[in-house]
């Protein structure tokens, strides 16, 4: 059967390749200093709903994403894998938001979608590491949900997901429509197309078209693809009373630096198997391996 | 996030030689595939984009994928099972990658569904994928075997096999047999037509094949009985779901050993004839060792950024003496030097496929209209000039290759004599590229017609009517006078009309030819953009020396002393 997958995904600065201007005197994040990306664990997240497309024909892939204007990019980073089009949901009057208001407004905004059969998102971002939203999401729509999935076949209307444990893996089935949220563990996504590239580089959202030049401007009119949607607070219908900074009840009281810095040391003496052994059940026992 | 193409700014202002904007118009027939196919440039701006982009996703995946995997697939190898090649893990997941990413049939018709491409970025990415792991290059690059079935074959059979390159499937080029390796001629593989089902039969076998259990292959025979030269030989193609070839065994390598190099076996294995009877060695394997050359050319380019870079970074952190050892005038040499013999085979590198894109473009219109006589001369000027420098960018590029591996374990010192480094792959990889597809030994055969016939001296008087930045005048200077070092050797050996004294003075000749051309090309570079200022210096400061040295050897040589040479 053919599905409505819609991909939750995020812009996110890349925590991972931190320099020394990646903080701000007063301990906030400094934005410019750090490059945009795809949230690694949405792209597990996409690749998951690309390979549904694929053993579904005819399924379509939404990317979701809300973020300022130039979040676009990573939905056209998405169609060069092989999404379909993408919503950017951008309002100024989302910022500042919260967990709580982001899934409020991420779920009106799939409220307005309409059909959809699957909402498949990474597990957490980055930036935030909450793994808050996807199942505050799935609460607000009143749908099921199942967490840290690595794998979700849909056969027969049913989806079977993978769910990735500290304790193993374990294999659970629930009914569409669903909230999936992906684990880092999965298998990741594939690489950008070269042809669908070259299809889809000129895709843009309305803001973005008017400033395009003339030319690719017309070619965006003349290709349906190319255009894809920005949406407001307004046009979804969310509630100004839960959206940004008025629909989030964290609030950040203060921030510190953190230097890890070994406490306590312990010394094994001997060099026998005796010895080593000793250190592998410490290791053990504190959880540093196993 | 390593990305091979992002990393390395040369590579972007080779792509935007002057020249390509005549290449991709050419390439695009004015861009008319726009209104046909959805990822179709609407113009050269658009083109140019694409090929970035493109590019910074092979970049991506060559720094991400390839590389990381070297190191595993040198170790764990391709393997034989029931007569077949299973890939390494890690060679299974490049492949994967570079197939998902549409990074098959680069250069190929869009009908095909190809992406077009000039061969410009194809070359560029066959660099940086032979910079991560110069065995997996020789499976992916095989592509190119593609070019041949689009020259050669039928239309009907470019519609067969084409589209399966573009979808990923690998090809091979089974040449080489036991008593026949620099010397085609001597190809004994049986080809037989059987009149019952009209199909031609193969049996016999191959030796020393690339991917040899490749989907796709083509095979060069002995189609007419009773011949014993190359014109009995024909060219077919083996798609291997019809069966018959098995791998007798997988051979263990110096180097690139992620690459199967196979023994294959063909009993009674359905082929199919790719062009005409008779034409397999004199026409087609030429043409198939031309893009080949040209691709290992890439490969050692790109297996000396690797050695460069490799070396840099260790001697920025080795130290010793109380300091890093780059800061040693030795190790700076070296590295220096390194750096220099990389940007001119380079430099050849994207000159040589200019050329050959230029004229291959001209031959493809010529398929589909007349050219018109400015066309023509232009296509043959490209097609002399593609002929003279494969054999020098694939020669002196494979032995500065081999020289910059070398100079990388110098630079790491008793720890690149261990395999803890990625320095002893790079030494061992880098041994064959001036071995296979032709010996240097063989480039020079094929290159001292030009320097015989003056098609270097021309082109290098052309490169000296160019103009250069007034600060490299010194440079364009010395290029002279090694100019005329050149040609008076040249003259000094060529008028005694002693071929063999001839072929003994080859190499050398060749070899200023080569100098005075990579240093006029760095030259330009440098014109283009300072960055290149300090290779450029480096390079001919180098070149006159080696020209000097051959200079004095020829001038001061005589015929008899050819005597105290031979056996």
């Amino acid at each position: 059967m053919s599905l409505n997958i819609v991909v939750l995904a995020k812009q996110v600065p890349d925590t991972r390749n931190v320099g020394k201007d990646a903080m701000k005197e007063d301990g906030t994040i400094n934005r410019s200093a750090l490059p945009a990306i795809f949230n690694p664990e949405d792209l597990n997240a996409l690749e998951q709903a690309l390979q549904l497309k694929e053993t579904n024909p005819g399924s379509k892939i939404t990317i979701l994403t809300m973020g300022p204007p130039r979040a676009a990019e990573i939905i056209r980073e998405a169609l060069y894998r092989g999404a379909d089009t993408g919503i950017v949901l951008t309002d100024r009057a989302f910022a500042g938001a919260d967990t709580l208001a982001t899934s409020y407004a991420l779920s009106a905004a799939i409220r307005h979608i309409k059909d959809f059969d699957i909402i498949i998102g990474g597990r957490q971002a980055i930036d935030g590491d909450t793994a808050q939203v996807g199942p505050q999401v799935a609460e607000k729509l009143g749908l099921p949900q199942v967490t840290y999935a690595e794998e979700v076949k849909i056969e027969n209307g049913k989806a079977t997901i993978k769910r990735r444990l500290e304790s193993g893996v374990e294999t659970v089935e629930a009914p569409l429509p669903l909230v999936v949220t992906v684990n880092g563990s999965a298998t990741p996504c594939r690489p950008r197309n070269a042809r669908l590239l070259q299809k889809y580089k000129y895709a843009v959202t309305p803001s973005e078209k008017a400033t395009l030049a003339p030319e690719k401007a017309k070619l965006v009119e003349t290709r349906e693809y190319l255009n894809l949607y920005e949406w407001s607070a307004a046009e979804v219908n969310a509630d100004p009373e839960q959206i940004g900074l008025a629909g989030s009840p964290t609030k950040v009281k203060g921030i510190v630096n953190v230097v890890f810095q070994a406490k306590e040391s312990k010394r094994i003496a001997g060099k026998d198997d005796a010895a080593i052994e000793d250190l592998v059940k410490d290791l053990i026992a504190n959880h540093t391996i196993g | 996030m390593a990305n091979f193409y992002t990393d390395n700014t040369d590579l972007k202002h080779h792509l935007y030689h002057p020249l390509m904007q005549k290449i991709v118009k050419l390439k695009e027939r004015d861009y008319t595939d726009s209104e046909k196919y959805d990822y179709a440039p609407v113009n050269y701006e658009d083109a140019m984009d694409s090929y970035e982009k493109v590019l910074e996703i092979a970049g991506e995946i060559s720094g991400e994928i390839v590389a990381p995997n070297a190191e595993s697939v040198d170790h764990e190898g391709p393997h034989l099972v029931d007569g077949h090649v299973v890939y390494a893990e890690g060679t299974k997941q490049n492949l994967d990658a570079l197939v998902k990413a549409g990074l098959m049939g680069i250069s190929l018709p869009r009908r095909y569904n190809g992406l077009n491409f000039s061969l410009v970025p194809y070359i560029m990415a066959a660099d940086m994928v032979s910079r991560a792991d110069a065995s997996f290059v020789n499976i992916w690059g095989l592509q190119d075997c593609a070019e041949t079935i689009y020259e050669f074959a039928n239309d009907e059979q470019r519609m067969r096999y084409l589209p399966r390159v573009c979808a990923g499937e690998t090809m091979a080029m089974d040449l080489t047999e036991p008593d026949a390796g620099s010397d085609l001629q001597a190809v004994m593989l049986k080809a037989t037509f059987n009149e019952a089902d009209g199909t031609w039969r193969l049996n016999g076998v191959k030796r020393f094949i690339t991917n040899g259990d490749g989907n796709i292959a083509l095979v060069l025979a002995r189609s007419e009985e009773g011949s014993t030269d190359g014109r009995g030989l024909s060219m077919f193609i083996y798609d291997k779901n019809d069966g018959g070839v098995t791998v007798r065994r997988i051979e263990n390598k110096m180097g690139i050993k992620g690459s199967p190099t196979c023994e294959l076996v063909f009993k009674n294995a359905k082929a199919e004839l790719c062009g005409s009877r008779r034409m397999g060695l004199i026409k087609y394997v030429m043409a198939l060792m031309n893009g080949a050359r040209l691709g290992i050319a890439a490969q050692s380019v790109g297996v000396s950024e690797a050695a460069y870079r490799e070396a840099y970074n260790y001697a920025l952190e080795r130290r010793q003496f109380g300091k890093a050892i780059i800061e040693f005038p030795a190790v700076a040499e070296i590295l220096s030097t390194m750096k220099a013999k990389l940007d001119a085979s380079r430099s050849l590198l994207y000159e040589t496929t200019r050329a050959v894109d230029m004229y291959k473009t001209y031959e493809d219109i010529a398929r589909e209209r007349t050219l018109t006589p400015e066309e023509r001369t232009e296509m043959k000027y490209y097609s002399k000039i593609a002929d003279a420098f494969t054999p020098l960018a694939k020669g002196m590029g494979s032995e500065f290759c081999n020289q910059n591996a070398y100079d990388c374990v110098q630079v790491h010192g008793g720890s690149g004599f261990m395999k803890d480094y990625a320095c002893e792959r790079i030494y061992r990889d880098a041994r064959i590229t001036s071995i296979y597809e032709g010996t240097t030994q063989l480039q020079v055969v094929a290159a001292i017609r030009h320097v015989t016939t003056g098609t270097y001296l021309n082109k290098i008087n052309e490169y000296a009517a160019e103009s250069y930045a007034p600060e490299l005048k010194p440079l364009q200077d010395k290029l002279a006078a090694m100019t005329e070092l050149y040609a008076t050797a040249v003259h000094k050996v060529t008028e005694t009309k002693n071929t063999n004294y001839i072929d003994f003075h080859a190499r050398r000749l060749v070899e200023m030819a080569g100098h005075i051309v990579m240093g006029y090309l760095l030259l330009s570079d440098a014109t283009r953009c300072s960055d290149f200022t300090k290779s450029a210096t480096v390079y001919v400061r180098y070149g006159e020396a080696e020209v000097n040295r051959h200079y004095k050897f020829i001038t001061e040589f005589t015929e008899s002393d050819q005597e105290n040479y031979k056996y």
